[in-house]
């Protein structure tokens, strides 16, 4: 079991306050959600916890030590967009992560390595429904085959924490229901902890065992940058992965079935 | 009737039209020809067709009596290697500057602010220090071709390395990618079609400083025939040189692009 404390976290840009006073303490396996308004600092949060940006003050702690200053394979993360390698085919993207770390000079690996390492990549692309595809460029793929292949190239590395960051917030509906039932299948799975930005309140009470809601609580009209957001709600929801499901799925049946009810009255 | 600008010529039409101009070009030529060489058989201005075949003859097939060798082939040979050579060189800097500079700020702080100055120096300015400094040799006429695309190729590929969207570098970092990684596994890759691009749109401007630097001093290639030429106003030999270098520089042009459509197939989708 792995467990992140976040202590008294905040930062600024430039004197402008976006995140203060967060604190959290979260263990594997937990589903993260995270709502709040555009621009309340969302992305900045998921940036802090990859080490894309540094704190300006507090500290963040996995285990009990601190968490690198810089991205690492210790956290994964799927962007909204642009995170798969244009220049690698599907199955490439996914074996880069494995390369990399047994070839520090090539980043190749060659012979009986390689095939492991192909076994190994083949079997996360089956995970995640794109084994048929794997000698395609991502160019070739639609916008959710894309998100799928991110999330198997972060996947294949095993972090412990997985950051998503609105990874499905592109996707129209019915492929979003496919994405939601393939991340909970993943997180059951590999039982490590998600912490997933979102727009979509549903989304967020549907997947999540708990709901972290980011919010200003203090305002000065004089200054607006002097205070930043936090977490305004902690929502712990505790779900199991079956009834999450359930939960989902008799939403899906339910939006269905009002959906043809107002084809049917036209 | 729609309007002039949304009217479409069909496919013959428009290979008829593409024609068109050079069939006009190549009929004033020659009634102008015909009508000064029927006014003075010795004008060397505008030659006949006749004459074009000659030189055309003498410079790239038969031997120079005093050398032996063909001369068109000798001066293509020579022309070819300088510009090939300095274009070489001013690709693998271009590529080094640019992935330096596109991915380690420490680099960049170094050295942008002195490419963006010496990309502003006019290479021909500096020749003369070139022949100072290097003699008449290969050597000058090299240097001033690099000096002449480098600065543009590394300018060039410096913006195509910021383009790449940052998310895919920090991706590489969270699959464990260390700096040399990063370079070599992403960013290299997707620099390579960018760089054959890139070379593309110089090779115009290394085609012109090849040929001001062979016209100041060599003893062989392309630019110090036509100049040499010049001295006897041999205008049947001059011309077709001309369109030869004119075919050399298509010729360049489409095997780059060919060449980048066949190694890298994942660039045409994007
Ligand atoms: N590098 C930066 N320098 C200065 N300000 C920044 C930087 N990055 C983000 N900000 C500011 O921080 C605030 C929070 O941005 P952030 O992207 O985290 O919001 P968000 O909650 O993810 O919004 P959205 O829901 O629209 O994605 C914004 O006001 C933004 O202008
Ligand atoms: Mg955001």
């Amino acid at each position: 079991m792995n467990t992140l404390h976040i202590k008294n976290l905040r930062k600024e840009y430039q004197g402008q306050v976006i995140l203060e006073r967060i604190n959290l303490k979260v263990s594997s396996p937990e589903f993260c959600t995270i709502v709040g308004a555009s621009g309340c600092g969302k992305s900045t949060f998921l940036r802090l916890l990859l080490g894309q940006e540094t704190l300006s003050r507090g500290e963040l702690l996995l285990n009990g030590t601190p968490l690198p200053a810089e991205p690492g394979p210790d956290r994964g993360i799927v962007f909204q967009r642009y995170s798969v390698f244009p220049h690698l085919t599907v199955l490439g993207n996914v074996l880069l992560g494995l390369e990399l770390q047994d070839s520090p000079l090539l980043g190749r690996l060659f012979g009986a390595a390689r095939r492991r390492a192909i076994t190994q990549a083949e079997a996360t692309l089956r995970a995640v429904g794109l084994f048929e595809a794997r000698h395609k460029y991502p160019a070739m793929l639609s916008g959710g085959m894309q998100q799928r292949l991110s999330i198997a190239q972060a996947l294949v590395k095993q972090p412990k924490i997985l950051l998503l960051d609105e990874p499905f917030g592109a996707l129209d509906p019915g492929i979003r229901a496919d994405m939601h039932e393939l991340i909970l299948d993943l997180w059951r799975e590999n039982q490590m902890m998600i912490f997933m930005v979102t727009h979509d309140i549903k989304e967020a009470f549907e997947l999540g065992t708990r709901v972290l809601t980011f919010d200003k609580v203090r305002r000065d009209p004089q200054a607006p940058d002097a205070y930043g957001a936090t977490i305004t709600y902690d929502i712990p929801l505790g779900k199991g992965y079956a009834q999450n499901l359930a939960a989902i799925i008799a939403a899906r049946a339910a939006t269905e079935a009002f959906r043809a009810k107002l084809a049917a009255e036209g | 009737m729609r309007r002039l600008l949304n009217q479409q010529p069909g496919r013959f039409s428009a290979l008829c039209l593409s024609a068109l101009p050079f069939l006009l070009i190549i009929i004033v030529y020659l009634t102008a020809s015909d009508l000064r060489l029927a006014d003075n058989p010795n004008d060397k201005l505008l030659p006949s067709l006749g004459s074009f075949k000659e030189a055309i003859v003498q410079a790239a097939l038969e031997p120079n009596r005093r050398t032996g060798e063909i001369q068109l082939w000798s001066d293509t040979a020579a022309s070819l290697q300088r510009l090939l050579l300095a274009v070489a060189i001013s690709a693998l800097l271009g590529l080094m500057f640019g992935i330096a500079t596109g991915v380690i700020p420490y680099f960049n702080a170094g050295l942008s602010p002195l490419i963006a100055v010496l990309s502003m120096i006019p290479p021909l300015a500096i020749l003369p220090i070139l022949f100072i400094l290097f003699g008449l040799g290969e050597l000058s006429k090299i240097m001033l071709i690099i000096l002449g695309v480098a600065p543009s190729i590394m300018r060039e590929l410096h913006l195509r390395v910021i383009d790449i969207p940052h998310e895919q570098l920090i991706k590489a970092q969270t699959l464990g990618a260390s700096t040399w990684q990063v370079i070599w596994r992403v960013v290299l890759p997707q620099l390579l079609p960018r760089l054959l691009n890139a070379v593309r749109l110089t090779l115009g401007s290394a085609w012109l400083f090849l040929i001001a630097a062979e016209a100041i001093a060599a003893e062989s290639g392309l630019g110090y025939r036509i100049f040499l030429l010049r001295r006897y106003l041999a205008m049947d030999t001059i011309l077709p040189y001309v369109a030869w270098i004119t075919l050399l520089a298509f010729l360049s042009d489409y095997l780059l692009r060919v060449l980048s459509r066949r190694l890298f197939p994942w660039a045409a989708k994007t």
